[in-house]
């Protein structure tokens, strides 16, 4: 589905991302794990087009994306849930979702807009029950899942996440695993970026170890998981057996 | 029937991408956490960044079984020994012995591939496999067992040796599948007629066979007295042992495990890559190993890579049986030679037995070779005039194989020394 060949991207002069390979499979939930700084947010936003390429090739399905428009590559079916959430503050929960359902009035699918508004609610009750509250006045968590309904508005074939766990209680981050993993099973496509790589690493099918802008492991979450170095670095401590 | 359909069959442009993403993060590894890569890669001016294809695999420079032994005993890890979870080592008898570590995912990955080559030989997890490879710190047997063990099937960890127990054991525990060297399978077919046992009372279905060069001619032989389907398997401890390449039931050409090893063919002497279909020196990169990656590294095994996708499915390449060693290539006369030739000769002979003997010795500035060959005893008993056909069929026969001429010494049966590990069929008297 997605296919990313020696990318190499940054900001201005400066490159973060050296000669990155990766690939995403139909049904997958791929993996990017990484400390602070290793480049996981550039990639993501090079693929969805906020960033251009300095180098590289960016294939989704077949057609390639790396000089293409950022609503194009939306239209096309890949969407992203930034960082931070990047919720509309000032605007209620149900007008946030309608904004995320854009392309799908620009397909001319607009009748499809109330079923997947439906469709969202039902897979978090929680923001149904927030429908005219602000975006603003709701918690981390549920701006996280206000976040990850607003792209699945758009009826993306992949679905890109960014640190979907940052600055959620423990119990919240299980919850939003639990809905990545409600997602996929759905039909959907996962990239998810992590800097939680234990939480990632068990959901996903497959991870890439990104290190200063390389990626210098990729493998079977599982083989990831029983990896030492990975446990040492990004696991928090070293396990024993397996 | 597949052990990993998706990868075995894997779509050839998916399998490109997955090589080039391993590739990738295998050099940054080895430039990271490997001094002697970091130095190679500085000598030529090859920064691991600037890799954009599997291609761009030619500018670094060849890894030698002499650059493991300068490094001997972990010098080439990439990782800390505590992550090491078994170490194994080459018999070293030219030299100092290499030594080879695994991480736990790499025993994993090892017993995942081996499953792969018992299952494309037949063997599934109702089958009683005995493993006659030595084991130790040689590869072959503990590769075998640990994937053996994971299809399901029940091992008989009786190593080499004792051959009538190993026949013994063969009927009492009704084995189905042999693995070890086919000269010990030899052996033990030989042993066994011996003993007058009707090979009707065993059980055995399978032969997996390896760790040396054997030819078509002996693979029909054994197939013939064992009465069993017999595959060809691949591998070399430095790259991880048995589980690199294997036969399938086709049994045309070893299917190479193309998403963990990268292979190149190389002309040994110009070092340059060989024409397409063209035999040549295997060189093999590692793309998942994780305590020992190896680059580019000269197995001096060779072979041809045969392109055409195989009938049974796998879309992974083949390499067609390995015929020789470069360092077991005979120069006799000034003509490459190599052992296997002459095997095939006699095993097309009638009345030839498939022990044999290469002797090469030097009588002032000339090479000469004898080729000491077992016969059935009816041959050796006969009259003189039957003996000297025969002799003189042999004769013609491996000269118009090898291009030269060499002398026939027929030797009554048994004379020969047998083998229960790997095969020393040639000695070299002469001095260089």
């Amino acid at each position: 589905m997605l296919r990313i060949r020696n990318l190499d991207a940054g900001y201005g002069t400066l490159t973060v991302l050296r000669r990155v390979s990766i690939h995403v499979k139909p049904g997958e939930i791929v993996t990017i794990i990484g400390a602070n700084g290793a480049g996981k947010t550039t990639l993501l936003k090079t693929v969805t087009g906020l960033l251009r390429a300095q180098a590289g090739e960016i294939l989704f399905n077949g057609q390639d994306i790396g000089r293409m428009p950022i609503e194009r590559i939306v239209m096309n079916g890949c969407s992203l849930v930034p960082e931070g959430r990047q919720v509309f503050p000032a605007m209620p929960v149900r007008e946030n979702l309608l904004l995320g359902a854009y392309v799908q009035f620009k397909r001319g699918n607009k009748h499809d807009v109330e079923k997947d508004l439906d469709h969202a609610y039902t897979l978090f009750p929680v923001l149904r029950q927030r429908e005219h509250q602000l975006a603003g006045t709701l918690s981390g968590g549920e701006q996280q899942m206000l976040a990850m309904a607003r792209a699945l508005m758009a009826r993306p074939k992949l679905i890109m996440l960014d640190e979907p766990s940052m600055g959620l209680a423990p119990l919240m981050v299980k919850e939003i695993f639990n809905i990545i993993v409600r997602i996929r099973e759905q039909g959907n496509t996962v990239l998810l970026v992590e800097q939680n790589a234990r939480s990632a690493l068990k959901i996903a099918n497959r991870g890439y170890v990104l290190e200063t802008g390389r990626i210098i492991l990729e493998g079977d979450s599982e083989d990831l998981l029983a990896n030492r170095d990975v446990q040492r670095a990004y696991l928090g401590r070293e396990q024993e057996g397996n | 029937m597949y052990w990993q359909p998706e990868s075995e069959c894997m779509d050839r442009e998916e399998l490109e991408q997955l090589q080039l993403e391993r590739l990738e993060s295998t050099l940054s590894r080895v430039y990271m956490n490997v001094p002697f890569y970091r130095k190679r890669f500085d000598e030529v001016k090859f920064n691991p960044d600037d890799l954009r294809s599997l291609d761009d695999l030619k500018k670094l420079p060849f890894t030698t079984k002499n650059d493991l032994r300068d490094n001997y005993p972990y010098g080439l890890f990439a990782v800390p020994l505590r992550d090491v979870v078994r170490v194994h080592a080459s018999s070293g008898t030219t030299g100092m012995a290499t030594v080879v570590g695994y991480s736990r995912n790499d025993i994993k990955t090892w017993s995942n591939l081996v499953a792969r080559i018992l299952t494309a030989g037949g063997i599934t997890k109702d089958d009683v496999i005995q493993i006659s490879f030595n084991y130790g710190l040689f590869t072959g047997a503990f590769g075998l067992h640990y994937g053996a063990e994971r299809v399901g099937a029940s091992v008989i960890p009786i190593s080499s040796g004792n051959t009538k127990r190993q026949i013994q054991i063969m009927q009492d525990f009704k084995t189905t599948a042999l693995v070890g060297t086919p000269s010990y399978a030899m052996l033990i077919a030989d042993t066994m007629m011996e003993m007058g046992i009707n090979r009707n009372s065993l059980s055995l279905k399978y032969g997996l066979f390896g760790a040396e060069p054997w030819s078509e001619a002996m693979r029909k032989e054994l197939e013939n007295k064992l009465k069993i389907v017999a595959t060809d398997n691949y591998g070399l401890s430095e790259v991880m042992g048995p589980g690199v390449a294997g036969e399938c039931m086709e049994r045309h050409g070893l299917h190479i495990a193309e998403d963990h090893f990268l292979v190149e063919l190389i002309n040994p002497q110009t070092l340059e890559p060989v024409e397409p279909g063209e035999a040549g020196e295997l060189v093999i990169t590692t793309l998942t190993k994780e305590a020992f990656p190896v680059i580019r590294y000269r197995t001096r095994d060779l072979t041809r890579l045969i392109p055409e996708p195989c009938a049974c499915g796998r879309t992974m390449r083949r390499m067609a049986r390995v015929f020789g060693r470069t360092d077991d290539m005979l120069i006799i006369r000034g003509v490459n030679v190599f052992p296997q030739q002459i095997e095939t000769v006699l095993f097309e002979i009638e009345g030839v037995a498939p022990h044999y003997q290469i002797v090469i010795d030097r009588k002032g500035a000339l090479d000469e070779t004898t080729v000491n060959v077992e016969v059935s005893e009816s041959i050796f008993f006969d009259e003189m005039k039957k003996q000297s056909e025969l002799k003189e069929t042999i004769k013609k026969r491996l000269a118009g194989e090898l291009g030269i001429s060499v002398e026939v010494k027929l030797v009554e049966k048994k004379t020969l020394e047998r083998f229960e590990g790997k095969a020393k069929r040639v000695i070299d008297n002469r001095k260089f």
